[in-house]
């Protein structure tokens, strides 16, 4: 659907020049929930934009549907955007808002009357259609932005952040609604997001951005639980990283424990590598039961749902548990108490880099 | 401790402000509510009340330098807002959201530089540069007036619309332009129905400016082109009545009315 | 790529400021030229110039020379008209700076919803004709006017005073014309200050003066700067006010100026004189750029 290819692009120029993307490879698949994710700066925002063709890149191309579209003006490809402000036209009504691609479009007032009223259904937004967008709430806002994209029947969708001015609650319910529509409408969706758990629930496909490069494209599953490198399992989710060397096809912790762990093939034997590990995936027993790695309570720390354990290992090196709080809530690991702690079959990753 | 506990702790509280503030206020107002009184006075004097009468308006109305004044005044006032608006909104175009370039604080200077140099001086310029081409062509119409009256108001026109400009969200041209729009419908459909209040507060602000000036006309004027507020600096030499009142009073209601309107115009939404 | 959209930026800028350029330098800037080129030419017998170059124009402004025998003394009524333009302008921004502070704070320590309410007063007097406003001030300050009835009716004094057509009724006219524009800046400038400030200095043991000389003069100075500046330009440059209620005696240097190309029959003296009377104004200006970008980099 759409082919990105060694794209680039650099503001400013002499000394001021900042490159916000360099080289960037990725194919965005046809019916797609695609997501780029990443800390701000890291060029997301850039590349959206050179899809939607509010900005020319410095060099590479964009293909949709195999043709190039890569200087294109944006009033010309079937790509539409949810902005981060919704941008909503303050001098028009919702219907008026909805309307606005599809008069552009020179679509016939009828055709216009019927799509618009199937937009303002799809979002449930009937009974607004004549409020001017300032008089109506956030939320509403939000439905009709996407409505206001979708009406003119885009091949792609681009959401900048479209979330993230909501509350926790609202969020949650709109993060349903993207998928519902997406599904319902089959249209691409290429959603920008910093937001790990929301990429995390909504995507297909998650490309995962930092420094103007795509660091790993895949699906959530595959992310979180093969992440290339330190940065990705940092980013992605919480992650204990211990540094380990090879030893046969094992690792060897600093600690002096042989642990499991997932390919080691790569590296050679006694190459030191960094290790990677999820807090849900660590285990906690009594201290010296057999094949545990002996370690002491540091401080618990109380969440609710979760109590997060924090421990040292016998190197000194950190190590952080999540257990699910029992009902009374008191996890009975008190400060100092002598543990042994394990780790779940496969849960040990080994990073490439 | 008694005189501490009792009164309310205010930080903004300044120990004799609110008086003067008071005074300001009562200063301000009661010789323009004096004004406006004595516009009902039946007598002949400004000075001697005598009674509740509103013939003055009708003196001032039936008066033909009067109604001429006051023709002239709106005719100069229409066309010298409308001009002054339409080049103001141009430049406020040009020289707003489109990032830095050479010459920009020039164009700035240049628009405000009627805001800066004194009116007198101003109106000593343009009857020396005006009389030159009056004996060069022979032509004395109220023109003049216009072109000038249209550079003093530019600064009051391009101001509000320029606010306007650079408080409104870039990102509904891009949403416009997404959503398959040509930039010249763009600025027809987005730019222009939001930028209207700002050019509606320009003009009124030209509108209102050009209506008050008294040096720069005082001075440009040809015989027998007075406006109102020339005509009513020519009565302050005679005898003044009471008809002086009824039309100062009437341009005041104008100017509030105006102002109303202003002020409901740039009021910021939500 | 960058350096040809910096350049159409720029072209389109120019192109659309054009029509406001062309018209503001034939109807404003341009024939300041003209005033300058007059100040060096020589006056024509009835009004206008003669074109012979002479610096007679500028002489004139600070000497006379005696009709009878050729001396040469300093022009002591040029002389005066100026000192008394540049002591009645600061004089009125000293008085407009004492009345309006109070004002702009009242206004601006009143309730959101009252404020605009409040500034709204202010900015009617600001707009109306200077003339009407001119006009009402006379009516009150005359002879047989509101003040001296006033004044007669509680016994203060016991015959009129007569203040029209002396400086102190120029000075009553120009502090009551220019009050709004000193209160508004200030306004402004108040309006910024975060009132937690003032709070935290009461905590830490600060009197009331010592509370307005150490954080809020400081603070609002560059609305003081901003609104004496607004108030003094105009000031010095007044000619309505002092023409109404300074009769023809009482002279300002916009009168004088239009003395010349009246009655005076001088118009390289109005020229120099406009001239002069535009350097002090930019001197005044450059004082308030110069003052002003400096709070602005301790701030």
């Amino acid at each position: 659907m759409i082919e990105i290819s060694k794209v680039s692009k650099v503001f400013g120029s002499g000394d001021a020049a900042v490159a916000a993307l360099k080289d960037v490879d990725a194919t965005i698949q046809e019916n797609e929930f695609f997501t780029l994710l990443g800390p701000s700066g890291c060029g997301k925002t850039t590349l959206l934009r050179l899809i939607a063709g509010f900005d020319h890149p410095t060099g590479g191309t964009i293909r949709l549907a195999g043709d190039d579209i890569t200087y294109l003006p944006p009033n010309k490809r079937p790509v539409n955007t949810v902005f981060q402000n919704y941008a909503l036209f303050p001098h028009m009504t919702v219907a008026g808002n909805i309307a606005f691609g599809l008069e552009m479009l020179g679509q016939s007032k009828t055709q216009i009357a019927e799509t618009v009223d199937k937009m303002l259904d799809l979002v449930q937004m009937q009974a607004l259609r004549n409020r001017y967008t300032t008089e109506i709430s956030g939320g509403q806002q939000q439905r009709v932005a996407l409505a206001r994209a979708l009406a003119p029947q885009p091949k792609v969708l681009l959401l900048d952040e479209p979330l993230s001015a909501l509350d926790l609650k609202l969020r949650k319910e709109m993060q349903i609604e993207l998928k519902r529509l997406q599904s319902e409408t089959g249209i691409t969706f290429v959603f920008v997001t910093h937001d790990q758990e929301e990429a995390l629930t909504m995507s297909d496909r998650i490309a995962v951005m930092r420094d103007g490069h795509i660091l790993q494209v895949g699906s959530p599953r595959d992310i979180y639980n093969h992440p290339v490198d330190r940065f990705v399992a940092d980013f992605i989710g919480e992650t204990n990283f211990l540094t380990a060397r090879v030893a046969g096809k094992k690792v060897k912790l600093t600690s002096g424990d042989v642990i499991a762990a997932g390919d080691v093939s790569r590296h050679g034997e006694g190459a030191e590598v960094t290790v990677a590990v999820r807090p849900e995936q660590v285990r906690i027993g009594e201290a010296g039961a057999k094949g545990g790695i002996a370690a002491t309570v540091n401080q618990t720390v109380y969440f609710g749902t979760d109590t997060h354990i924090h421990l040292k290992l016998g190197d000194g090196s950190d190590l952080v548990a999540r257990l699910q709080s029992p009902p009374s809530g008191e996890s009975g690991l008190s400060q100092g108490a002598a543990v042994s702690v394990q780790f779940t079959d496969g849960a040990v990753q080994v990073l490439e880099s | 401790m008694a005189e501490f506990g009792r009164r309310k702790f205010s930080a903004t509280a300044l120990p004799g402000f609110s008086t003067v503030a008071a005074i300001t206020f009562i200063v301000l107002y009661a010789p323009i509510v004096t004004l406006v009184i004595y516009s009902f006075n039946a007598s002949d004097s400004v000075a001697l009340w005598g009674g509740f009468s509103a013939k003055w308006y009708g003196i001032a109305w039936q008066n033909t330098h009067v109604q001429e004044a006051t023709i002239r005044s709106i005719i100069i006032a229409v066309s010298a807002s409308a001009i002054a608006t339409t080049v103001a909104t141009m430049a406020a175009l040009g020289t707003t959201r489109r990032g830095k370039y050479s010459g920009q604080t020039l164009i700035y200077i240049m628009i405000n530089q009627p805001l800066m140099v004194p009116e007198i001086v101003t109106a000593v310029a343009l009857l020396i540069f005006f009389a030159s081409i009056k004996v060069a062509t022979g032509y004395t119409g109220l023109i003049y007036l216009i072109v000038a009256h249209s550079a003093f108001c530019v600064p009051f026109a391009y101001l509000p619309i320029r606010a306007r400009l650079e408080g409104m969200d870039l990102t509904l041209e891009t949403a416009a332009a997404d959503l398959y729009s040509t930039p010249f419908r763009t600025f027809r459909r987005v730019t222009l129905p939001l930028l209207a209040p700002g050019i509606a507060a320009g003009a009124m602000l030209a509108f209102v400016i050009s209506l008050d000036d008294v040096v720069i006309t005082e001075f440009v004027k040809s015989a027998g082109q007075d406006t109102l507020p020339t005509y009513m600096l020519g009565q302050l030499r005679r005898a003044v009545t009471p008809e002086v009142n009824a039309i100062a009073t009437a341009l005041l209601c104008l100017t509030v009315l105006l102002l109303t309107l202003f002020f409901l115009l740039t009021r910021k939404r939500g | 790529m960058s350096t040809s959209l910096e350049k159409q930026r720029a072209r389109d800028g120019w192109l659309l400021s054009a029509p406001a350029l062309v018209l503001l330098v034939f109807a404003a800037a341009g024939p300041l030229l003209i005033v300058a080129t007059y100040a060096f030419l020589t006056p024509g017998d009835y009004s206008g110039v003669v074109w012979d170059f002479t610096l007679k124009a500028w002489f004139q402004v600070l000497f006379e020379r005696d009709i009878f025998d050729d001396s040469i003394s300093m022009a002591d009524a040029h002389l005066s008209i100026f000192w008394r333009s540049i002591r009645l302008s600061l004089l009125t921004t000293i008085l407009t700076f004492l009345f309006g502070l109070p004002t702009a704070w009242f206004i601006a320590t009143r309730p959101a919803k009252q404020r605009a309410a409040w500034l709204f007063l202010i900015t009617i007097p600001f707009w109306t004709n200077l003339l009407i406003r001119t006009f009402a001030i006379m009516e009150v300050i005359r002879y047989d006017g509101l003040l001296n009835k006033a004044l007669l009716g509680i016994g203060l004094i016991e015959t009129p005073l007569r203040i029209m057509y002396t400086d102190t009724a120029v000075l009553i006219g120009m502090t009551y014309v220019y009050l709004p524009l000193m209160v508004l800046p200030m306004f402004a400038a108040i309006d910024r200050l975060d009132i937690r400030l003032i709070e935290a200095s009461y905590d830490l043991y600060a009197t009331r003066l010592k509370v307005l000389t150490k954080i809020i003069l400081p603070i609002v100075r560059p609305g003081i700067i901003a609104g004496s500046i607004l108030v003094f330009v105009p000031s010095i440059g007044a000619y309505v006010t002092p023409r109404v209620l300074g009769g023809g005696k009482k002279m300002m240097v916009g009168n004088f100026i239009e003395l010349q190309f009246g009655a005076g029959r001088n118009w390289p003296l109005g020229a120099a004189l406009s001239l002069i009377l535009l350097l002090i104004v930019s001197v005044a200006l450059i004082f308030y750029v110069r003052v002003s970008t400096r709070s602005d980099s301790d701030g």
